[in-house]
C-alpha cells in the first residue's frame, strides 16, 4: 500500500494542481520567451505568438472546434460566461429580447442573467427535473420569437450532471437560436463536442484540468452560424476584437498543454475516477444508512460524488473528517447561510442539503485515498449520529416531517 | 471558518453526550431548533431534591459550533440551582468558545435549549405539586 499525505485533496471540482507536464512548458514562457504576443515586429513577440497559436490549436482539438481562430482567450470562466451573454446580448438585441438559462448554473452565469435583466432583457429560468437534467422540452417550450440565446451547463458543479445538450443543441439549431455552455466541469471528463452538439458559445476554463488558474476560453462560433458578440473589454483590440488586454502567455501555454493532455487521456482518466467513484460509494452506501445520492447515476461526472448524510449536518462533518478537503452543501459553509441552491432545486429538502457532502475526485486521487477517506467517512458518521438527536428520534420510529420545529 | 482551539476540543471530543429518560418527573428536555434550518438542539437536565442539576445530557445536529455550544451548556449546567441556570446567556457560551459572530445563533439555540428544559422539568413538577417558588 501506498503511504498517504495529509491532508487529501478530494475537492477537484473547485479546483486541480497542475499537473506537472503543464508547469515544465509554462516556465520559459515566464523568463526567456516572455515577449508580448502582440509585439509583430521582433523575435520575442514572434515567438509568444507562435506558442499561443499552438495553445489554440489544442484548446480547439479538445472541444471539436473547427477553427483555432474560434477561441478566444480569457482571464477564465467567469470572464467567459459573463462576455458570451453579454457580448450576445448586446450584439443581438435588435433581434430579440429573451435569454433562456437553468436555475442551477453557476452564479457567474446566473447574476449576469440578473445584470441582464435589470437592462430590460428578459430571462426564462428554467428548472431541472428530480435527476438534475433540465427537460429538453422545457427548453424548446420556452423559447419564443424575442428569444436570442439559450445557456445550459454541460455539467453541474456541485451534483456533477450532465445536461442533455446534444438533443438541446438539436432544437436550438432548429429554432435559429443560439446555444452557450458553460463547459468549464464538463470539458475533457465527458464527451463534449461544439460540433455534434451544435454549441455556438462555449466557456472553458485552465485550472479545473490541471492548468494554471487565471486563464481560460470562450469558443465563439464562427460559421454556420457566424456569431458576433459585443466586446465588453476595450483596449488594443486583442483577440480579433473579441477581448483586449495582453495575453497572459505563460498560462495559454499551460492551458493549451492541459488540453492536449485531456484529449489524450480524458477519457481513459474518466475511466479510473469512475471506478474510484463507485469504489467510495459503494462502500459508504453498503456500511452506512440513510445515505442519499443527490442527481441522477447515469448522467453524471466520473468524479463526482454529491451525497447527504442523513441527521448529519455537513459542515460539522467536514470538521470531523478536516484531514480530508471536500465541499458542503450546508449553509454553515456559505457565506449566504442559505442551503445550495442547486440541491434546493433538486428537491433535495432543506435538512438533506444541509447533510450534504460533495466528494470530487480527480488525475491524483488514489485507491488508498479513497479506502482511508471511505473508512473514515463511515466511522465519523457514525459518531455523528451517536450525537444526533434526530437519529435516535428516527431510529425510534418517529417521523422527523410530523415535528413540529421551532423554526428560526 | 477557522475554528477556536475551545470549538475543535469540544467537537472532537463532545461532554455529556447522551440520552436521559425523558418521562422521569425528575427530568427536563428542551427540543429546540429546526432540521430544516440545519440545527437541533435537545437538551436534557436530571433536578436532584435540592433542586440542584445533577445531569445534564444533550445531543445536538448542526455545525461544531452548535455541537461545542451544546457541550458546554451541558458542564456548565451540572452542580447549578434552576434559579443560577436560568441565569446562563449565550454571551457567555459565545465568549468562552470565542464564537465568531456568523455563529452566534448556535449560542442562541443553546440558551433557549437551557431554557426550555428548565421549562419542562417545571411544568412536570407543577403537576405534581405547586411550584416551590409560588
Amino acid at each position: 500500500m501506498t503511504s498517504l499525505k495529509f491532508p487529501i485533496f478530494m475537492d477537484y471540482h473547485s479546483t486541480t494542481p497542475v499537473d506537472r507536464r503543464v508547469l515544465d512548458e509554462m516556465i520559459p514562457y515566464f523568463t526567456e520567451k516572455f515577449g508580448n504576443a502582440a509585439s509583430r515586429n521582433h523575435a520575442f513577440g514572434w515567438s509568444a505568438e507562435e506558442a499561443v497559436d499552438q495553445a489554440r490549436e489544442r484548446v480547439a482539438k479538445l472541444i471539436g472546434a473547427q477553427s483555432e481562430k474560434e477561441i478566444v482567450f480569457t482571464s477564465g470562466a467567469s470572464e467567459s460566461n459573463n462576455l458570451a451573454l453579454k457580448g450576445v446580448a448586446e450584439f443581438y438585441k435588435e433581434k430579440g429580447n429573451h435569454i433562456i438559462t437553468t436555475v442551477i448554473e453557476h452564479k457567474a452565469v446566473l447574476d449576469t442573467c440578473k445584470r441582464l435583466e435589470s437592462e430590460g432583457f428578459e430571462v426564462t429560468y428554467l428548472p431541472i427535473e428530480a435527476d438534475g437534467r433540465v427537460s429538453v422540452e422545457k427548453v424548446a417550450n420556452a423559447i419564443t420569437d424575442k428569444t436570442i440565446l439559450v445557456s445550459v451547463m454541460l455539467a453541474n458543479n456541485e451534483i456533477g450532471t450532465v445536461q442533455p445538450l446534444a438533443e438541446i443543441g438539436k432544437i436550438t439549431r432548429e429554432r435559429g437560436v443560439l446555444l452557450h455552455t458553460d463547459a468549464v466541469q464538463g470539458v475533457g471528463k465527458t464527451a463534449f463536442d461544439v460540433q455534434a452538439m451544435n454549441v455556438d458559445l462555449a466557456s472553458i476554463t485552465a485550472h479545473k484540468m490541471y492548468g494554471p488558474k487565471g486563464v481560460g476560453a470562450l469558443y465563439v462560433r464562427r460559421q454556420k452560424p457566424r456569431v458576433r458578440i459585443a466586446a465588453q473589454m476595450d483596449g488594443g483590440g486583442h483577440e480579433r476584437g473579441m477581448r483586449s488586454g495582453t495575453l497572459n502567455v505563460p498560462g495559454i501555454v499551460g492551458f493549451g498543454k492541459a488540453c492536449e493532455i485531456m484529449t489524450n487521456e480524458g477519457v481513459e482518466e474518466a475511466k479510473k475516477l469512475l471506478a474510484l467513484r463507485e469504489r467510495l460509494r459503494t462502500r459508504l452506501m453498503s456500511e452506512l444508512d440513510e445515505v442519499h445520492v443527490n442527481g441522477s447515476m447515469e448522467h453524471r461526472l466520473a468524479g463526482n460524488l454529491n451525497v447527504s448524510f442523513a441527521f448529519v449536518e455537513g459542515e460539522a462533518m467536514m470538521m470531523a473528517i478536516k484531514d480530508v478537503a471536500v465541499s458542503s452543501g450546508s449553509a454553515c459553509t456559505s457565506a449566504s447561510l442559505e442551503p445550495s441552491y442547486v440541491l434546493r432545486a433538486l428537491g433535495v429538502g432543506d435538512e438533506l442539503a444541509h447533510s450534504s457532502i460533495r466528494f470530487g475526485l480527480g488525475r491524483f486521487t488514489t485507491e488508498a485515498e479513497v479506502d482511508y477517506v471511505a473508512e473514515l467517512v463511515i466511522r465519523k458518521v457514525r459518531h455523528l449520529r451517536d450525537m444526533s438527536p434526530l437519529y435516535e428520534m428516527h431510529k425510534e420510529g418517529i417521523d422527523l416531517t410530523k415535528v413540529e420545529w421551532a423554526h428560526h | 471558518m477557522a475554528y477556536s482551539d475551545k470549538v475543535i476540543q469540544h467537537t472532537e471530543n463532545p461532554k455529556n453526550v447522551g440520552t436521559l429518560d425523558k418521562e422521569d418527573p425528575n427530568v427536563g428536555t428542551g427540543l429546540v431548533g429546526a432540521p430544516a434550518c440545519g440545527d437541533v438542539m435537545r437538551l436534557q437536565i436530571k433536578v436532584g431534591d435540592g433542586g440542584v442539576i445533577e445531569d445534564a445530557k444533550f445531543k445536538t445536529f448542526g455545525c461544531g459550533s452548535a455541537i461545542a455550544s451544546s457541550s458546554l451548556a451541558t458542564e456548565w449546567l451540572r452542580g447549578k440551582t434552576l434559579d443560577q441556570a436560568e441565569a446562563i446567556k449565550n454571551s457567555d457560551i459565545v465568549e468562552e468558545l470565542d464564537l465568531p459572530p456568523v455563529k452566534i445563533h448556535c449560542s442562541v439555540l443553546a440558551e433557549d435549549a437551557i431554557k426550555s428544559a428548565i421549562a419542562d422539568y417545571r411544568q412536570k413538577q407543577g403537576k405534581k405539586q405547586a411550584d416551590n417558588k409560588a
